[in-house]
């Protein structure tokens, strides 16, 4: 908490807050790079493994294989998503299977399976991108940014 | 082994997203937030593309990728159509990730029940 924002608590509150910082339970931050590591890892490994088919059999290149790896991906994170799989790996995973574009799959797929009580238009339609978005959000916004800066600069300035 | 690669990468990855939970104490969202700005940026200087040579699937698959063929798409398009083709190819290249997410969200929806 910020010095700031700790100004205006009453003195109870800030030694509430001392006593909760000293009793809040450690992350063991090594070893869950670790498991983040293995996670991740085999999911790169895998995926390495589904662009190898798909070069060996269908013609695309090292550049552009990326592309069908990533649906085959998101694919096997729907059915792992749906029969509640992926939920149990998370856990044990972290990051491990946050990071991976499967992590992105699931934030958009669980979203939509979790609000269709709601509705299809309203509950899936307009709940689908809630955790993904700011990721779609800030990617588009950055790349724009430096996509224009690029261009300017090789068209002005002789890049 | 690429294989080997792919994983080493890819796992070094996910470790600097464990890090950026674990240590910076960052929610998921401003974690996959800022290594997607991270990719566009190394995209940008033109650091991602030897990556993905060097690790295939390990530098293609976590979320990082997605910021770079952002950028990708982009340039692709400016160089034909100038600063028009930043907004016109934005999403190019990385159409496949957002429409399958899309795609797969609607069938799991349809085909699942909500656990829990």
């Amino acid at each position: 908490m910020s010095n700031k924002k700790k100004k205006n608590l009453t003195p109870t509150q800030q030694q509430y807050q001392d006593f909760a910082n000293k009793r809040e339970v450690k992350r063991p931050v090594f070893k869950n790079c670790i498991k983040a590591f293995l996670v991740g890892g085999t999911i790169c490994a895998i995926g390495q493994g589904i662009s190898t088919f798909y070069m060996y059999f269908f013609d695309f290149t090292e550049q552009t294989v990326g592309n069908p790896t990533v649906a085959t991906l998101i694919f096997i994170t729907m059915l792992l998503t749906g029969f509640g799989v992926y939920d149990r790996m998370a856990q044990f995973a972290g990051a491990g299977t946050a990071v991976p574009v499967t992590g992105f799959g699931n934030a958009v797929i669980s979203a939509a399976i979790e609000h269709r009580t709601e509705g299809f238009v309203l509950g899936v339609g307009g709940n689908m991108f809630k955790l993904a978005g700011s990721v779609i959000l800030f990617g588009v916004f950055s790349a724009f940014i430096i996509a224009l800066v690029k261009t300017i600069l090789i068209e002005w300035g002789g890049l | 082994m690429v294989f080997l690669w792919a994983f080493i990468v890819g796992g070094l990855i996910c470790v600097i997203g464990q890090i950026m939970f674990d240590v910076f104490k960052l929610t998921p969202g401003h974690t996959l937030s800022t290594l997607v700005v991270a990719g566009a940026v190394l995209d940008g200087f033109g650091l991602y593309e030897p990556l993905i040579d060097f690790a295939g699937a390990g530098a293609t698959v976590p979320i990082t990728s997605f910021g770079n063929s952002l950028v990708h798409g982009a340039m692709a398009e400016a160089e034909k159509h100038g600063v028009i083709g930043v907004v016109t190819g934005m999403f190019e290249v990385t159409s496949s990730g957002i429409s399958a997410a899309i795609i797969f969200g609607m069938i799991g929806a349809i085909f699942f029940k909500p656990k829990g």
